[in-house]
């Protein structure tokens, strides 16, 4: 299978690798996918008290398309508030990184993952 | 030492370069056409024909006469098993092979499926090998052939082909074998085994590929209905003109099998062993299939939460294989692993690493090192080694399915 050029950047330079401490106050997680499918992404977000995405972490099993999307990802939602973070779709995600079809799902699991954890912080916060 | 590092022998092989050369004269010099009676040319040709079938005969312990030349071993196999069960229908209707084939076997039994015959597939045991017994189940009064292989292509698992071969004997049903793996890495031996049909490839035994043979046995006589018609060569079985140069690779490529096989099963085993010891040092690491029933080439091994593709991606340095399809729209795992009782995880994550005559010692410990490092990388990223190491049962999680 060929990779475009940023699922290649992506894959061999990860943006943004790591987990926040769950029990954190500030912190979203989102954890999607799963092992039998071959694709489990954790997302996490550090929200300010501004309702802005200050920092954010991921970990991804999956394929090279599906840890590029999960990093590409972590990029966007830097500085977002939480509704704008959550509004982004996975066709601007398979477009940035010219996924083909085959792999259109890792792009739908990444913003699966960004409404879990918006969803996540939401609920600490009610 | 080259990078890529070629593992992945049970693909297929180079062509020994003496087998190159032999063939090299039969493409410009001793162009005839082998069914030419008619002068020196044709003679020529003919000759070298019959001194490969002679060569390959040799390797597998049969009589020359009892091969025909095919394709490859896809070709043979659909031949063995279209031919047999269309010539033997008003006998029976039902045939038998094993989950855990290769394509060409399966396939051709969906086909005839579809023409109306009936097909047991057998399940293996978790070690990759069939359960006499379960076999001996599945035989009917209406059975007219069982199909298994000698070798498995993704495991290297050797299945136990005398004793089946005398559970058939015994009820006068046909026994095929796909040896396509099996050449130059076990011992084959026709007068001992029994075997009615077998198939053969030159192409995993460092021959060239498009070359193939198919054993028929004539005593007892089995028979077949022609898949190929045309001028009537190799006694109507498989009509074509013979690709003689192909013929002379696959012979030669069996003759320097047969005289080396010995040394370099033992050489390759040694490799192999480094490479297991090496690739164990890791955590969470499995071998798939029974070690002891297994070819020394082949080793297939699965990387605990990492996932298949993307550490094949990851090993650029090394041509393996991943036992998981996933590159295919079908996104399936490997069916071999599934069928041996494999998690969907552990097969999605598994390596077929296949080693052959050209393999380094240097070549070996460099890859070893180069999966430390990459599996090392994908787990550092994945969110379930992360939960393993917080001693998570992952079995216990509810995951959200897509």
């Amino acid at each position: 299978m060929a990779y475009s050029d940023k699922v290649i950047d992506h894959y061999e330079n990860p943006r943004n690798v790591g987990s926040f401490d769950k029990g954190d106050e500030s912190v979203g997680t989102g954890m999607v996918g799963a092992p039998a499918c071959g694709d489990v992404m954790k997302l996490q977000i550090k929200v300010n008290k501004d309702g802005v995405i200050e920092d954010a972490r991921f970990k991804t099993y999956g394929c090279g398309s599906a840890i590029a999307s999960s990093s590409l990802v972590t990029e966007w939602v830097k500085g977002k508030k939480l509704e704008e973070a959550a509004g982004i779709k996975n066709t601007q995600i398979a477009a940035e990184l010219s996924l083909p079809p085959v792999k259109i799902h890792c792009s739908i699991l990444a913003e699966d993952a960004i409404k879990a954890a918006v969803e996540d912080y939401r609920k600490k916060h009610k | 030492m080259k990078l890529p590092i070629y593992l992945d022998y049970s693909a297929t092989t180079p062509v020994d370069a003496r087998v190159a050369q032999k063939m090299i004269p039969y493409l410009t010099e001793h162009y005839g056409n082998p069914a030419s009676r008619s002068h020196v040319f044709g003679w020529r040709a003919e000759e070298a024909v019959e001194q490969a079938r002679e060569e390959v005969a040799a390797l597998v312990r049969c009589e020359a006469k009892d091969l025909v030349w095919t394709s490859g071993a896809t070709e043979s196999i659909n031949l063995a098993l279209k031919g047999a069960a269309e010539f033997y229908k008003t006998k029976g209707k039902h045939l038998v092979t094993v989950k855990t084939e290769h394509k060409a076997t399966l396939d051709s039994m969906r086909e005839l499926e579809r023409r109306g015959f009936e097909v047991t597939y057998l399940d293996v045991r978790p070690d990759g090998l069939i359960d006499l017994n379960q076999l001996e189940g599945a035989l009917r009064k209406d059975t007219i052939l069982v199909s298994v292989m000698f070798v498995n292509n993704e495991i290297g698992v050797v299945q136990d082909i005398p004793a089946i071969g005398e559970l058939c004997r015994r009820r006068g049903i046909l026994f095929h074998v796909d040896s396509a793996q099996a050449t130059g890495k076990c011992d084959v031996d026709l007068q001992a085994l029994k075997v009615d049909l077998m198939s053969f490839s030159a192409h995993k035994t460092y021959g060239p590929k498009g070359i193939g043979a198919l054993y028929i046995r004539r005593k007892p006589r089995v028979r077949l209905e022609a898949q190929m018609h045309g001028g009537g060569h190799e006694r109507g079985f498989r009509s074509g003109t013979l690709a003689t140069h192909q013929i002379v690779g696959m012979g030669e490529a069996y003759r320097l099998a047969k005289l080396e096989m010995a040394a370099e099963r033992e050489r390759i085993r040694v490799l192999r062993d480094r490479l297991l010891a090496g690739l164990n040092r890791m955590e969470e690491v499995f071998v798939n299939g029974d070690l002891e029933r297994r070819v020394p080439h082949n080793l297939n091994m699965s990387f605990n939460y990492v996932e298949g593709e993307s550490l094949i991606m990851a090993v650029k340095d090394i041509a393996v294989s991943s036992g998981s399809a996933c590159t295919s729209a079908s996104l399936e795992p490997s069916y071999v692993l599934r069928a041996l009782g494999r998690s969907d995880e552990l097969a999605h994550s598994s390596i077929r690493f296949t080693l052959g005559r050209f393999t380094t010692a240097e070549e070996v410990d460099y890859a070893v090192n180069h999966i430390q490092a990459k599996v090392a990388r994908l787990r550092e990223l994945s969110p379930l080694w992360e939960m393993h190491k917080e001693g998570i049962d992952l079995n216990t999680v509810q995951w959200a399915a897509h």
